[in-house]
C-alpha cells in the first residue's frame, strides 16, 4: 500500500437537535490509502454514513481533523468543499437521489458537464448495463435501476474517491454483482478508493480491509489478505 | 449548464397549472397599471390634442350686452393671444313628438365661417350659409338623443317668439364636450343641446346688432390668468358682466377634468395596491414552490454544482414563470387599456383618439414584479443553500410537536382526528398558515376595493336624490325675476308646490384659497330641497352666516364659526364677510348657501328669484309641460327623475364599468393565489399524507385533513380581508373625492359577501383540484425514500 489518501484524527460530530445530543462519531482516527476498496460494516446508527458524508464535503465536522491528501478538509468553506466534491469525489447515496424530471442519460451528464475528464454518459451507463434505458426518467425505473443509474453517475467523471452507501441495499443479488463488479473495475482501471458501507456481510471479502463501526467508534478492522472477484460472490 | 435547462422546462412544464396560476397573478397586477394608467394618459392626450386643434378658450365671461368695438379694447389686454365675441343664450325648445320642455344653449357662429375660438368639428353637413336665418348646426349628442338628421327641424323660441329651425350640421365642440343644462347637475342630452346659428339671425332676435354677450380669450403662453381676469373684469363690468372665470370654471372642462381626475386616482390607487399584492403573493408563491426543491438543490451541491450555479438555476425558474406572466399582463392591459380609452372616448365623444405609449409602465410593472420574485426565492434559496448538502438532501426534520393544551384534556375526544392532525400542523407552521391567510386576506381585500363603488355609488344616489334634493323639477329663469314671479309658477298645472331660489356667483375665500362657486338664497321653510350635514341629519339654516359643502370647507380649511370673504359678483359687487354656519354633505360641486332674506338684505336689493323647485302632479305633467313651453321667461327645466336615470347612465356607469374590469383582474390574481395556497400546501405535505395513505387513511380522510386546513385557513382570512378591503376602499374614496364630485364610502354586506363568495369559489375550485392530486399520490415513493 502506498501513502495515506484520507486520515482523520480525533474526528467528532455531535448533532444537536434541540435538547438532546446525539453523537453520531466519537473521536474517531483513520487512515485509507490510495486505491484501497474499503468495506464499512456495523450496526444502523453507528455512524458509518456520518463518516462518508464528511468524508465527502457533504456535511462538517464538529471537532477533530480530516485530511485528503494534504488537504485538511475541516478547514475548509462552503465553495472549497463545493470544489473539492466536483474534482475528486463520486456519489452513491442509500436513497439513489435522481433528478426526478431528468432522463436516466441526464441525470449522468448532470455530472459529467462539470466534471474535467468524465466518460461519456452512455459508457458509464453501459458499465451497470443501463445502456438500454438511457431515456426513461426514474419513475419508470425500479428501485434497482435507479442506483445503478446512480452508480453510473458517480463513476462517470473518473473520480478518485468512490463513496457509497448502501448502493446494494434495494438490488437482488445478480444485479448487486454487476453494482460491485463495476465498482471494482473501476478501481482496478483507475485505481479509484473506494468506500461501501454495506449491511451484506459478503460483500466484505471484496475489500482489502472491513472497517467495524459501533457507536461512532471503530471498534476492529479486519484486513483481507486475498479480494475476491465480485463474480464469486452470492447472497 | 445544459442539463440543468432541460430539469427546468421540464419542472415547468410538470407545474404548468401553479406556474400559470402565478403568471396570472403578475399579469393581474401588470394589466391594471398599464391598463389605467395607459388609458389615462391617452385621453389626458387626446383631451390636450382637441383642445388644441379646436382652440378652446382659456378665459370666458359673459356680459348682457357689450358694443363690438369692446373686442379690441380685450385684445390689448397683456397677455391675450386672441378674442372671440359671439352671442350666447339659453332658450327653450319646442320638439316635435317630445313633450318635456328642453333647452338650448344658442351659441352665434360668425358668417360664413369657423369661430376664431372653440372651433366645431363638423360630424356631418355643414355651417349654416350666410344670410340663410333659419339653419341651425346642433351638438351631436342633442342630435342623436332626438334622432335629429340633417334637414331635420324643431323650433325654439327665442327672446320671447317662436322660430323654425332647420339642422343643416352636427358638430362637436371642445368647449361642450359635457352640456349640462340650467339647474341640472348631469347631462342630459335629449332635454339639453347645443344650437349654433348665424350672429345675425341670433343679434336679430335678442337684438344685439353690433353687440355681443359672450367673449372667450386665448391666453399667451405664460400669461397669467389671474391678471387677464381682473383687467377683463374690469372692462366688463359697466356692460353687465358677471365675473370672468378660467377653464377650471368652465362646466365641460371642470366635469372632463373631474372625469379623467377620477380615473388618473384610481389609476394611481388600484395598480400599486394591485401591483403590490401581486407582488407580494408572488414572493410568497415562489418562494414555498423553490423551498419545496429543497431535497433536489441539496443533490446538486453534493454533485458540485456552486451555489451560484445553484441559485441561479431557480432564478431562471422563477424569472421564467414572472416573464411568462409580464407578457400576459403586458398584453391584456394594452388590449384593456384601448378597450377602455374607447370607452371613455365614445363616452366624451372625442373627435379623434390619441394613444400614448407608455413603454415606463412596462418598465416599472416588470421590474416590481421581477424583483419580487427573485427576492422570493432568493429568500427560499438562500435558506437552502446555507445547509450542508447532507442535510438539504434529507427531508425537513418533522417539527418538534408540543401540546398545546394541558394533558387532561384530550381534544381526540371533542374532534377527528383529521381535525386534530390540521390543527397541529397550523399551529406547527404558524407562519407559513400566516402568509398563506393574509394572502387570501389580500385577495378578498382587491376584490372589495374593486366592487365597493357600486355601493357607494347608490348612496350616493340615496342622499342626493332622496334625502337632499326631493323635488320632481327645477325651472331655471332667464334672468333673475321679482318675487312675485313665483305665485306665477305655482299656479302652473300641475303644480303642487314651490320653493323659490336666489343664486349669486361670488368668489369665497379663506387665507389665500379662493373658489367661484354659486351662493343660493334658500327659502327658510324649504322642505323639498334639503340640507343634509354630515351625519346624513336635514339641518336648518340659521338666519344669519353661511352653509358650505363639507368638501369646500377641507377646501379652505374652515370650520363652523370660522369667518369667510365673499367677492359678490353680482349687482354692487361688494366684499362682505360671514361665518360659516354649517357643512353640507352633498357629492357633486361645491357651493355655498344662506337664507334667501338675509341673501338679499346681504345684495341691497328686494326679494328675487333665479329658479323655483317644484313638487308636481305626476298625473298633470303633459299640461304642465305645456305651459312651461309657452313661457319666455323659462330659461330651463330640470327635471330629477332624468337626472336620476342620466346618473346612472353615464358616471355610475363609467365608475361601474371601470370596477368591472378591476373586479375581473381581481378575481383572476385571487384564484391565483388560492390556487396556489392549495396545491403549495398540498405538495409541502405530499409525503406525510402518503405515510397516512399507507398506515390506512382513506383517501377521503387524507383529503379532509387537507381540506380542513384550506377551509380555515380561508375563513379565518375573510375577516381579515374584510378589514383590510375596507381601509383600502377608504383610501380610494379619499383619493377620488374632488370639487366635482365625490362619495360618501359605504361597503354594502353584499360587497363583503360576494369578495368573500368569490375567493371561496375559488378555494372550492381548488380542491377539486387537489383532491384529483390526493387520488393520484404515487404511495410506493414513500416507502422508497427514508423515514
Ligand atoms: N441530521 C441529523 N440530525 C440528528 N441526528 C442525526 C442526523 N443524521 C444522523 N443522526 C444520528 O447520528 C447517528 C449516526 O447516524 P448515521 O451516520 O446515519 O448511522 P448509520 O449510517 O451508521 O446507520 C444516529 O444516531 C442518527 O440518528
Ligand atoms: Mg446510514
Amino acid at each position: 500500500m502506498n501513502q495515506s489518501i484520507f486520515t482523520a484524527q480525533a474526528l467528532t460530530k455531535i448533532y444537536a437537535s434541540g435538547e438532546v445530543e446525539v453523537r453520531a462519531l466519537r473521536e474517531l482516527d483513520l487512515d485509507i490509502a490510495a486505491g484501497e476498496v474499503v468495506v464499512l460494516l456495523g450496526p444502523s446508527g453507528s455512524g458509518k454514513s456520518t463518516l462518508l458524508n464528511i468524508m465527502g464535503g457533504l456535511d462538517r465536522a464538529s471537532s477533530g481533523r480530516l485530511y485528503f491528501n494534504d488537504l485538511e478538509l475541516t478547514s475548509l468553506g462552503d465553495r472549497d468543499l463545493t470544489t473539492y466534491r466536483r474534482q475528486h469525489i463520486g456519489f452513491v447515496f442509500q436513497f439513489y437521489n435522481l433528478m426526478p424530471s431528468l432522463t436516466a442519460y441526464e441525470n449522468v451528464a448532470l455530472v459529467t458537464e462539470i466534471a474535467e475528464h468524465p466518460m461519456r454518459p452512455e459508457e458509464a451507463l453501459a458499465l451497470v448495463g443501463l445502456e438500454a434505458r438511457m431515456d426513461h426518467f426514474p419513475s419508470q425505473l425500479s428501485g434497482g435501476e435507479q442506483q445503478r443509474v446512480a452508480i453510473a453517475r458517480a463513476i462517470a467523471k473518473r473520480p478518485e474517491v468512490l463513496l457509497c452507501d448502501e448502493p446494494t441495499g434495494a438490488l437482488d443479488s445478480k444485479t448487486g454483482i454487476l453494482v460491485i463488479e463495476a465498482l471494482l473495475s473501476v478501481n482496478a482501471q483507475l485505481g479509484t478508493t473506494t468506500l461501501i458501507i454495506t449491511h451484506n456481510a459478503s460483500i466484505q471479502t471484496v475489500a482489502d480491509r472491513v472497517l467495524f463501526f459501533a457507536d461512532g467508534q471503530i471498534s476492529r478492522i479486519q484486513k483481507n489478505e486475498m479480494r475476491r472477484a465480485a463474480a464469486a460472490l452470492s447472497w | 449548464m445544459r442539463v440543468l435547462d432541460i430539469k427546468l422546462f421540464r419542472d415547468l412544464k410538470r407545474l404548468w397549472a401553479q406556474a400559470l396560476a402565478i403568471a396570472l397573478v403578475v399579469g393581474g397586477g401588470v394589466a391594471t397599471l398599464v391598463m389605467a394608467v395607459g388609458s389615462y394618459r391617452s385621453l389626458e392626450e387626446t383631451r390636450t390634442a382637441y383642445y388644441d386643434r379646436h382652440r378652446f378658450g382659456d378665459v370666458f365671461a359673459q356680459v348682457r350686452r357689450a358694443p363690438k368695438m369692446m373686442i379690441d379694447r380685450i385684445a390689448e389686454i397683456p397677455g391675450v393671444a386672441a378674442v372671440d365675441a359671439r352671442i350666447a343664450k339659453l332658450a327653450l325648445l319646442d320638439i316635435p313628438n317630445f313633450r318635456e320642455p328642453a333647452t338650448g344653449q344658442f351659441v352665434s357662429l360668425p358668417e360664413g365661417g369657423q369661430p376664431v375660438l372653440n372651433q366645431l368639428h363638423i360630424r356631418a353637413g355643414r355651417l349654416p350659409e350666410p344670410g340663410r336665418t333659419e339653419e341651425v348646426v346642433i351638438s351631436e349628442s342633442f342630435a342623436g338623443a332626438h334622432a335629429f338628421v340633417l334637414g331635420a327641424r324643431f323650433s325654439a323660441i327665442l327672446n320671447g317668439r317662436k322660430r323654425e329651425l332647420l339642422v343643416v350640421g352636427i358638430a362637436l365642440s371642445p368647449e361642450f364636450i359635457y352640456a349640462i343644462g340650467p339647474g341640472d347637475i348631469m347631462p342630459d342630452n335629449r332635454r339639453f343641446g347645443i344650437v349654433w346659428m348665424s350672429e345675425k339671425a341670433l343679434a336679430n332676435a335678442y337684438d344685439l346688432d353690433g353687440a355681443f354677450s359672450s367673449v372667450s380669450l386665448k391666453l399667451l403662453r405664460g400669461a397669467s390668468e389671474r391678471d387677464v381676469i381682473m383687467r377683463l373684469d374690469a372692462l366688463l363690468d359697466r356692460y353687465g358682466g358677471t365675473a370672468a372665470h378660467g377653464r377650471k370654471d368652465q362646466t365641460s372642462h371642470a366635469w372632463l377634468d373631474h372625469e379623467l381626475d377620477m380615473l388618473s386616482n384610481m389609476s394611481r390607487t388600484l395598480p400599486p395596491i394591485f401591483l403590490l399584492v401581486a407582488a407580494f403573493l408572488v414572493n410568497l408563491t415562489l418562494s414555498r414552490l423553490v423551498a419545496l426543491e429543497r431535497e433536489q438543490t441539496g443533490l446538486l451541491k453534493a454533485l458540485g454544482y456552486r451555489n451560484i450555479a445553484v441559485a441561479s438555476h431557480y432564478m431562471k425558474f422563477v424569472i421564467l414563470i414572472v416573464v411568462g406572466g409580464i407578457a400576459i399582463g403586458s398584453v391584456a392591459g394594452t388590449w384593456l387599456g384601448i378597450v377602455v380609452t374607447k370607452l371613455f372616448g365614445d363616452f366624451f365623444r372625442f373627435p379623434f383618439l390619441v394613444f400614448v405609449k407608455s413603454p415606463d409602465l412596462y418598465l416599472m410593472a416588470a421590474a416590481l414584479s421581477v424583483l419580487a420574485a427573485i427576492v422570493g426565492a432568493a429568500r427560499a434559496i438562500g435558506e437552502v443553500v446555507a445547509l450542508a448538502p447532507a442535510v438539504a438532501m434529507q427531508p425537513p426534520a418533522p417539527p418538534r410537536f408540543h401540546r398545546v393544551l394541558p394533558r387532561w384534556f384530550n381534544i381526540a375526544l371533542v374532534l377527528s382526528q383529521p381535525a386534530v392532525m390540521m390543527l397541529r400542523n397550523v399551529t406547527h407552521h404558524p407562519i407559513r398558515a400566516a402568509f398563506t391567510t393574509l394572502g387570501m386576506a389580500l385577495a378578498t381585500a382587491i376584490l372589495i376595493v374593486s366592487l365597493f363603488t357600486r355601493g357607494t355609488m347608490e348612496e350616493l344616489i340615496n342622499v342626493t336624490y332622496f334625502m337632499a334634493d326631493r323635488q320632481d323639477a327645477t325651472i331655471s329663469f332667464v334672468e333673475k325675476r321679482p318675487q312675485d314671479t313665483v305665485y306665477q309658477i305655482a299656479r302652473l298645472p300641475g303644480v303642487l308646490a314651490v320653493e323659490p331660489y336666489r343664486e349669486i356667483p361670488v368668489r369665497i375665500r379663506s387665507g389665500n384659497v379662493e373658489r367661484r362657486i354659486m351662493l343660493s338664497g334658500r327659502p327658510r321653510d324649504a322642505d323639498l330641497s334639503r340640507i343634509i350635514d354630515v351625519d346624513l341629519r336635514p339641518v336648518v339654516l340659521p338666519e344669519s352666516g353661511l352653509a358650505i359643502s363639507d368638501m369646500l370647507a377641507q377646501i379652505l380649511d374652515v370650520r363652523v364659526g370660522d369667518l369667510v370673504e365673499i367677492d359678490l359678483l353680482e349687482g354692487q359687487r361688494r366684499t362682505v364677510i360671514l361665518p360659516i354656519a354649517a357643512r353640507v354633505e352633498d357629492y357633486f360641486g361645491i357651493r355655498g348657501m344662506m337664507d334667501a332674506q338675509a341673501l338679499s338684505r346681504l345684495m341691497r336689493e328686494a326679494p328675487a328669484v333665479n329658479s323655483v323647485h317644484l313638487s308636481l302632479d305626476t298625473n298633470r305633467l303633459d299640461a304642465f309641460y305645456g305651459a312651461v313651453k309657452q313661457l319666455p321667461i323659462v330659461g330651463g327645466l330640470a327635471l330629477q327623475r332624468a337626472s336620476l336615470a342620466n346618473f346612472r347612465e353615464t358616471v355610475a356607469l363609467l365608475v361601474t364599468t371601470m370596477a368591472s374590469i378591476y373586479t375581473g383582474l381581481a378575481a383572476i390574481i385571487a384564484f391565483g393565489v388560492v390556487y396556489n395556497s392549495a396545491r403549495i400546501s398540498l405538495s409541502e405535505r405530499a409525503r406525510e399524507l402518503a405515510s397516512l395513505r399507507v398506515l390506512g387513511f382513506t383517501r377521503g380522510e387524507v383529503l379532509r385533513i387537507l381540506l380542513l386546513e384550506l377551509t380555515l385557513l380561508t375563513m379565518l382570512a375573510q375577516p381579515l380581508g374584510w378589514i383590510i378591503g375596507y381601509g383600502l376602499a377608504w383610501m380610494m374614496k379619499t383619493n377620488l373625492a374632488g370639487e366635482t364630485m365625490r362619495v360618501r364610502l359605504v361597503v354594502e354586506n353584499s360587497t363583503y359577501v360576494l369578495a368573500s363568495a368569490i375567493v371561496i369559489v375559488a378555494a372550492v375550485l381548488s380542491a377539486l383540484v387537489v383532491r384529483a392530486r390526493i387520488n393520484r399520490l404515487d404511495l410506493v415513493s414513500v416507502l422508497k425514500t427514508r423515514d
